[in-house]
């Protein structure tokens, strides 16, 4: 009923969100940063794909930064990072990783029935894209919301901002000056975020955000 | 005539897969015997074991019920029949209608359900232990079978054996993300089902790990026979059912001639023994799991069943 282009774009889009299962499946920080690299590869590959198929040149820049800059700089940084935090065994889940498993399958469901119903009048290709690219955003929330390491959160945010570059490229007609500026500001945000590590490492020698809620004076 | 012809091809498909198991698990003893640098049983030790036992004495319980000395049968039973209906060198046998996935899955399950049973009726822990295990695996393993029924069922229009290896033959396939993961969810619940070696371990005795043996520890003589040969049916079972829906090249259709018909069991014992030498070299190369961490195993599998229904519901409905 449809080409070997959507089925293979619509391969590449759902591998995305079979690697945001992954990441939140892991239980170990190493293999999370490992999966999240994995991740990156594999939005790199959609979004060639998609530059292939849309003829739409400037989308193999977004692929190219995707490469780089999540697959390759980001995962580095963050395996030194938790090399020199020294916490690279642990990883809690509030709730046990079945419950988070269930509730991303409702996540997946609630994004498709929504933008499935939302577009009707759309490509089929960004429809899909879209419905696809909602899940893996909203994935990464509930990864930020289920982990209590600090980064740990990172890694949801990031897989998030992953699922927003999808939906992007998706929307034909998206200008590469904002692929651009996504692209630093996420640098910007993950420089601010590692210094953050740090200080909340050395006032609280940990980085469980827990801590934080009891200092501030709630309960938890 | 044709009746005849057919009622033979089923015959034969049924001998076969009953002459078969113990050869494979004897196979993959052996080839994982080599992996480890041990020689290993001869091919045809699993064989001679069945017959030894067949000649031996069974020793019952006193407390054992009737229900004990009846379920071999009923395990045999049920395998076999489920064994016999999964096309595995043709498509299109005198029983393919009944051929349905769903029903493949309801066999297994009441196969297993009178294993717990004669696990428990005995009165010992480790059947008490084993059997609470077995259920354990079940109520995960069963649901995770049934959404991978789903995605094929929902891809190929058809729970039927046969019609699915067709429509996989066929080129309207194409490229379908939710295939990949109905098959790796199928490999995670087949080992599960097979209590092969992330989940449990086939070759232990060990109190702490094991599940089936824990069960089938009372049983001796002709009735462990039989269950040994239903577990080799099983995995023989579960490797034709995954050869048969992922990769059917090679399948002779119906009506086909004797020649086409010897063409497609060389082409299946050549699918089985790369399936086996492929499990016996996953089974080396990785450890079993603690108890406790098998629901997050087969979690994942109904995960990933699921996430292929959703995948393809998204893919239809544009």
């Amino acid at each position: 009923m449809h080409g070997l282009s959507f089925d293979i774009a619509h391969l590449l889009a759902g591998g995305l969100v079979l690697t945001s299962f992954m990441l939140l499946y892991q239980d170990r920080l190493y293999a999370l940063l490992n999966v999240f690299a994995l991740q990156a590869f594999v939005l790199f590959l959609s979004v060639a794909w998609q530059a292939y198929a849309q003829g739409a040149p400037h989308l193999y820049v977004t692929a190219a930064i995707a490469l780089v800059l999540k697959a390759i700089v980001i995962p580095g940084a963050l395996h030194r990072i938790v090399a020199r935090l020294g916490i690279h065994r642990e990883v809690e889940t509030i709730g046990g990783i079945g419950l988070t498993m269930l509730a991303g399958i409702g996540l997946v469901a609630l994004s498709m029935v929504v933008i499935l119903r939302a577009t009707p009048a759309a490509a089929p290709l960004a429809r899909e894209d879209l419905a696809l690219s909602l899940s893996v955003v909203l994935l990464g929330l509930l990864m930020m919301v289920t982990r209590r390491n600090a980064v740990s959160q990172v890694v949801g945010f990031m897989s998030m901002e992953n699922g927003l570059i999808l939906a992007g490229t998706g929307a034909q007609g998206m200008p590469l000056v904002v692929e651009i500026s996504i692209a630093f500001s996420v640098l910007i945000a993950f420089i601010v975020i590692g210094i953050f590590l740090f200080q909340i490492r050395e006032r609280f020698d940990t980085v469980d955000s827990r801590v934080l809620d009891t200092f501030r004076g709630e309960r938890s | 005539m044709v009746l005849i012809a057919d009622l033979a091809v089923q015959g034969t498909e049924m001998l076969l897969v009953l002459c078969l198991a113990p050869l494979l698990t004897g196979f993959v003893r052996k080839v994982k015997a080599h992996l480890l640098r041990r020689r290993g049983p001869s091919l045809i030790q699993p064989y001679r074991d069945l017959l030894r036992l067949l000649r031996k004495e069974v020793v019952l319980a006193d407390n054992a019920s009737w229900l004990f000395c009846a379920i071999p049968y009923l395990i045999f039973a049920a395998t076999w029949v489920a064994a016999s209906l999964v096309p595995t060198f043709a498509t299109g046998l005198l029983f393919s209608w009944s051929a349905d996935l769903i029903a493949i899955t309801a066999l297994l399950g009441s196969a297993r359900f009178f294993l717990a049973l004669a696990g428990l009726d005995a009165g010992t822990s480790f059947g008490g232990i084993g059997a609470s295990r077995e259920m354990m695996v079940a109520t995960l393993a069963e649901p995770a079978m049934l959404m991978i029924v789903f995605t094929l069922a929902l891809l190929a229009g058809s729970t039927q054996l046969s019609n699915l290896a067709g429509f996989m033959l066929s080129p309207q396939i194409g490229l379908r993300v939710s295939l990949g993961l109905a098959l790796v969810a199928l490999l995670m619940v087949a080992l599960a089902e097979n209590g092969r070696i992330p989940i449990d371990n086939p070759a232990t005795h060990l109190e702490l790990t094991m599940v089936h043996e824990a069960m089938v520890l009372e049983y001796s003589g002709r009735h462990l026979a039989l269950i040994e040969l239903a577990a080799s049916l099983k995995l023989l079972l579960t490797l034709s059912l995954i050869v048969c829906v992922f990769i059917p090249w090679g399948l002779s259709p119906a009506g086909s001639g004797v020649a086409e018909r010897f063409i497609g069991i060389a082409v299946y014992l050549l699918k089985l023994v790369l399936g086996g030498f492929l499990l016996a070299l996953f089974e080396t190369s990785i450890a079993k799991m603690r108890v406790f961490r098998v629901p997050q195993f087969l979690g994942a599998a109904l995960m990933l069943g699921l996430l292929g229904t959703l995948l393809l519901f998204v893919s239809r409905s544009l």
